[in-house]
């Protein structure tokens, strides 16, 4: 290769008029996410587009203020669904099950994600220029106990709870009557035991 | 298929009580209730209006952004006081509080000054309200000055984005222009801080669009607007008469798009020959239906008083 330019280097990029939640921008050189996009345009004045933004590699929430009619550039993120394989101690890997391209994210990418992952699973794998820098697990996910304290027989109508450590080293809190190797379905949005699962 | 309407049949049925009390209201007042074209070859050439054009005309037609200058025109050819219910249309304007069409009441007092329009609004407000309702007024230099302690005649435009920086951080405000600043922070700062109905008045020359300039102080434009817990409602005049200086607010609109790289429109002449033909002292109001809807039924969204949103 010689040429240091490359044909198609012009970035995409947004009006305001085109902000919403969901749309990936440019921001001080990070992508970032927009959550909340609001029009705000004093009597015959100014326009303004008020807007909470993700920063997708650190994950902070902020608050920036547009003049409507202005644009910024388009963030090349996509979100892909993809199987989790295997963590080799440094990296979690990750399969497109429809092109077997293989992805490693690193422990900043996969963040909380990293108590949920289990082999075979598919999860949203957040790509920036092409490499990772995030990583949502499913909202439900099937685990198996692999430590609490014994079970009580017979209290399977009352409230109380006990912790337990799934496989995948996550802590839920779970019903007593719970037993090691028992399956369980919790919501990883809150981290809440939802249910026992017949194996 | 979602067919049914965004509006409620209550809120339908509230609009509709409304528009005939207005009506109701004017017709014993001796105020003629006038209709006026909402597809029209000129429009408004005010910078911060995006006028919608219209193809399939040989020359442009837009969609009317106001009803102002047909109004003045009526005025001008000796209607006395009129009224409109009418829809006007904005380009770019979505959100909680804006919709690119929306339903204007404007009206026009022969021999009234903005003070007295507002007495006038107060008690139009009053009657369509279905609570008790008090108004205060307040100047825009005291609005600054209460909120904030800021004085917007002595400030500098640097001092000025120093607030901005401290009080909306995440803007570039070195972009921004003294009113762009003014704008942000009456938005953004002021507004939000507004407690039940309030004129705001004396708005800053620079701001003053189509209204008379104060007397006894060139400074201040005889402009007002009026706000419901910092939300705008309504935007009034004692109006400009003068052809001359309309024009020359023509022509600075027009350098300030050129400026900023937007359209320019042909100057509304036809406007400009009913004024010069004589428009005596007058001035007028454009109330947001939409809004006001939402302000009676305490409703959060624009979407809740529209019956279609497409």
């Amino acid at each position: 290769m010689i040429g240091v330019f490359s044909i198609g280097t012009e970035m995409a990029s947004y009006s305001t008029n085109e902000f919403r939640s969901g749309l990936k921008i440019m921001l001080d050189g990070d992508p970032c996410a927009i959550i909340e996009n609001e029009f705000v345009k004093p009597g015959k004045g100014q326009a303004f587009n008020r807007v909470k933004i993700r920063n997708l590699k650190s994950g902070r929430v902020l608050d920036k203020t547009f003049k409507s009619g202005d644009s910024v550039d388009a963030a090349d993120v996509v979100d892909t669904e993809m199987q989790y394989l295997y963590n080799d101690g440094e990296f979690w890997h990750f399969m497109d099950p429809q092109s077997y391209e293989q992805q490693a994210a690193d422990a900043n990418a996969v963040g909380d994600a990293r108590q949920w992952l289990k082999a075979q699973d598919n999860c949203e794998v957040t790509l920036y220029n092409g490499s990772p820098i995030g990583v949502t697990p499913p909202n439900f996910v099937e685990l198996e106990i692999s430590d609490t304290d014994p079970g009580l027989k017979g209290d399977t109508a009352q409230g109380g709870t006990k912790p337990a450590t799934l496989e995948t080293g996550a802590v839920v809190k779970v019903p007593l009557f719970l037993e090691i190797g028992e399956l369980v379905k919790v919501d990883t949005r809150s981290g809440e035991y939802m249910s026992r699962v017949k194996k | 298929m979602n067919w049914q309407p965004s509006a409620s049949l209550q809120v339908i049925r509230e609009r509709a009580r409304i528009y005939r009390q207005i009506r109701s209201f004017f017709n014993t007042r001796g105020c003629l209730e006038v209709e006026t074209p909402v597809l029209a070859s000129t429009t408004n050439t005010d910078v911060q209006v995006s006028t919608i054009e219209v193809p399939g005309f040989e020359i442009p037609f837009y969609l009317q952004p106001s009803p102002e200058f047909a109004m003045k025109r009526l005025l001008a050819a000796g209607c006395g006081s009129i009224f409109q219910i009418t829809h006007a249309f904005r380009q770019g304007e979505a959100g909680r509080l804006h919709h690119h069409e929306f339903s204007l009441l404007e009206w026009y007092r022969a021999g009234y000054d903005y003070h007295q329009l507002m007495d006038e609004m107060e008690l139009l407000i009053t009657t369509l309200s279905l609570h008790q309702c008090s108004f205060t007024r307040i100047t825009y230099k005291d609005l600054f000055r209460q909120v904030m302690d800021l004085g917007v005649d002595e400030v500098t435009l640097e001092q000025l984005r120093g607030h901005c920086n401290k009080s909306v951080p995440g803007t570039n405000v070195a972009q921004l222009d003294f009113d762009q600043c003014l704008d942000l922070l009456l938005g953004v700062v002021i507004a939000p801080t507004m407690q039940g109905y309030q004129f705001v008045y004396d708005y800053p020359l620079s701001q003053a669009a189509l209204a008379r300039v104060r007397e006894d102080d060139n400074n201040l434009a005889e402009r007002f607007e009026l706000f419901f817990d910092g939300i705008e409602l309504a935007n009034g005049f004692s109006e400009l008469t003068d052809a001359d200086e309309q024009r020359a607010r023509f022509e600075q609109d027009n350098a300030a798009r050129a400026q900023k790289g937007l359209p320019q429109y042909a100057i509304d002449e036809r406007l400009l020959a009913a004024l010069e033909s004589g428009l005596e002292d007058c001035a007028g109001v454009a109330l947001g239906l939409d809004r006001l809807l939402m302000v009676l039924l305490e409703l959060d969204s624009i979407d809740q008083v529209l019956t279609f949103t497409d």
